[in-house]
């Protein structure tokens, strides 16, 4: 394990972005979000959840896929340029990590999202654990490790010292490149890592949303969940605002459009999100007329369809985010308790 | 509280309502979900505290639809929407009971949590300080600084529409702030100031449209921004700019209507200050028609709907001298 202090962490922030361009939690109009570093930027590492996830970095809210430009009687095709930045992530949470590991399994499987995919192989994400879980925190809940995120690195800060461990093969080349800002740990400072760990573990324990049972919730009861009658009631107050799906680190809808520039086409992709009404619509309609349909699509993908898919694998992390953002303060864990309590 | 559930019980009972929209308590103990409460299924869970600051006024255009009476239980600012949809004829008048609800100004929990209180299990309200019992411990943190932004610019408003009303008990200690001071902090910019702050702001906006679809101003069936014949139906920005151009206009089609009540702030998850665009909007027209407040009543005509002779008549760009 190797360390830095947290007095000097510029250092090695400077080090990082002479190699490649580092982006991490910074202050923006008052907002924790991913921004490139640089020596002014007011830095976040204290919090928790960014609004947006580190996922706009792998999958931007909104990309060119591909322009066409008109000359005369020749149309010329350009590709966009921006995929081919290296970049460091740092600071990113283990419910976000795990959020990337999802999107992963919908994007790099075949089909692979070519422009997702080379993101990801140009981005090394450096994980922050957490130390103050906040009441809004149900990653274990997934089986996430809050103090041992998956990243390529993980950090840990104990005090004001900052603790490094490379996880990965790419994450321990990058790690020579950077040895010469970091210092080895002692046996006694690792110990101190693993002490700060274990209390964590215990805060997560206590969290209000520590217990949350998610029985029922697969593609077995799929049906039943489906029909529940707890549905039009848990979604009569949604807005059907797209706050949820996007501040979410793993809601991963999209859709493509082409815009007229005037000169040719640009094609590009953007977040979608299902609790808006004109997400499914289609020559013959839409499918899911009222706020209840989409409502329940959102929590039925998450907490059904995409573990009954996915081996299991739930596609929510419990960063919170939802929890702490929805305007009418309807989440995912009352719709899960909603509906658990229902199959009792 | 007790007052208003027995004021609640006996409309149910006396027959006058069929259900009620009020606030419901949620997972934590500062969650309140907008919820419509029946006379069969009673008041499970009912709440009216300072955690109630959602406007519950334009869940009334569906409801109003349905079969019987509803009663709205509304906080003195919401008043003003009751009467602006009731002017709009976007809610029928004779299916709702109005039942005004007293309010001490409303707390909000990301104002504390802005403040490095995290892991909140409890917020307790003593006179003036806020007693928050957090995994880390017990915090205190003084009422006046969790005050709701909306609820420090609202000039103590009294209930300007309803069928009954309950009295409050104390009003609260709160340090009110004058609404039109940030306007005028914005509006002693220089022009380029004034574009940095906007940019900064308004190029975190994610698009979610919560401020849309929770301003009870906006009352659109289908809005022209979800229409895809629209021809402006841009779910992503084709430029840098676009987000600005959103909210931009999005002011103007609630200018002379909006109330104020601050919804479209409160809501953003980005914390942009939405509200100023708005209240930049009703100082320009008190400047230029006389005071005019939105929602004060359910039959005079708005500034901007009605015409005079002795209407001011402002060039298209209105700059009051200043370039």
């Amino acid at each position: 394990m190797l360390k830095c202090s947290i007095s000097e962490i510029n250092n090695l922030f400077s080090a990082i972005s002479g190699l490649r361009t580092l982006y991490l939690p910074v202050e923006k109009a008052g907002q924790a979000l991913y921004g490139a570093w640089t020596p002014q930027a007011r830095l976040c590492l204290d919090k928790l959840n960014t609004v947006k996830s580190p996922k706009d970095l792998f999958f931007p809210q909104s990309e060119d896929l591909v322009r066409f430009q008109r000359e005369g009687k020749k149309i010329s095709i350009e590709m966009p340029d921006a995929i081919d930045e290296k970049f460091v992530l740092f600071g990113v949470r283990a419910c976000d990590a795990k959020g990337l590991q999802i999107l992963d399994t919908v994007f790099l499987s075949d089909p692979v999202d070519t422009y997702y995919a080379a993101r990801r192989e140009n981005g090394i994400v450096i994980c922050a654990a957490c130390s103050e879980p906040e009441e809004t925190c149900f990653c274990n809940v997934f089986g996430i490790d809050a103090t041992e995120p998956a990243g390529d690195i993980v950090t840990w800060t104990v005090g004001d010292t900052l603790y490094w461990e490379a996880k990965t093969e790419k994450g321990a080349e990058f790690t020579e490149k950077v040895k010469g800002v970091l210092e080895e740990a002692s046996a006694e400072e690792e110990a101190s890592v693993a002490a700060q760990n274990e209390s964590v573990k215990e805060i997560i324990k206590q969290l209000p949303f520590a217990d949350l049972n998610l029985e029922g919730f697969d593609g077995d009861h799929l049906l039943e969940k489906f029909n529940s009658p707890k549905w039009a009631e848990l979604s009569k107050a949604c807005l059907g605002c797209g706050t949820c799906t996007f501040v979410c680190p793993t809601c991963q809808c999209y859709d493509i459009r082409d815009y007229d520039t005037g000169h040719g086409i640009q094609r590009f992709r953007c977040w979608d999100s299902c609790m808006y009404s004109d997400f499914t619509k289609m020559a013959g309609g839409n499918p899911r007329k009222t706020q209840l349909e989409r409502f329940r699509q959102r929590f039925m993908h998450k907490l059904v369809y995409f573990p009954s898919n996915n081996d299991g694998e739930y596609s929510c992390v419990g960063c919170g985010r939802c929890v702490a953002k929805c305007p009418i303060s309807m989440n995912i864990v009352k719709v899960a308790r909603a509906l658990g309590e229902e199959s009792k | 509280m007790q007052e208003i559930i027995e004021k609640i019980n006996e409309l149910f009972e006396n027959g006058t309502v069929n259900r009620v929209l009020a606030w419901k308590t949620g997972e934590f103990d500062y969650e309140r979900t907008p919820a419509v409460f029946t006379k069969e299924d009673g008041l499970d869970g009912f709440s009216y505290d300072s955690f109630c600051a959602a406007n519950l006024a334009k869940y009334l255009i569906l409801e109003t639809k349905k079969e019987g009476k509803i009663a709205i239980l509304a906080k003195p600012c919401d008043t003003y929407n009751l009467n602006l949809l009731i002017k709009e004829h976007r809610i029928d008048r004779e299916k709702v009971f109005i039942l005004g609800v007293p309010c001490r100004c409303k707390i909000d929990v990301e104002k504390i949590r802005a403040k490095g209180i995290k892991g909140i299990k409890s917020i307790k309200e003593e006179g003036d300080t806020l007693i928050i019992d957090t995994i880390y411990g017990e915090k205190t943190c003084p009422r006046q600084e969790a005050i709701q932004d909306k609820c420090l610019a609202c000039q103590g408003r009294t209930h300007v529409v309803f069928d009954e009303k309950i009295e409050g008990g104390e009003p609260a200690n709160v340090e009110k702030i004058d609404r039109m001071a940030e306007v005028e902090k914005l509006e002693a910019m220089t022009p380029q100031e004034r574009f940095d702050f906007w940019r900064s702001e308004l190029s975190k906006c994610i698009r979610c449209n919560a401020c849309r679809n929770v301003c009870p101003a906006c009352t659109c069936t289908t809005c022209v921004f979800d229409n895809p014949a629209s021809g402006v139906s841009s779910k992503a920005n084709t430029d840098t700019f676009e987000e600005n151009m959103f909210h931009i206009i999005r002011a103007f089609h609630v200018a002379g209507r909006c109330t104020d009540c601050g919804e479209c702030s409160r809501v953003c998850p980005q914390h942009i200050p939405l509200h100023l665009l708005n209240r930049k909007f009703i100082k320009e027209i008190n400047e230029l028609y006389g005071t005019y407040q939105s929602g004060e009543d359910a039959q005079s005509k708005g500034p901007l709907t009605n015409f005079t002779q002795e209407d001011a008549e402002p060039s298209i760009v209105y700059t009051k001298g200043r370039v």
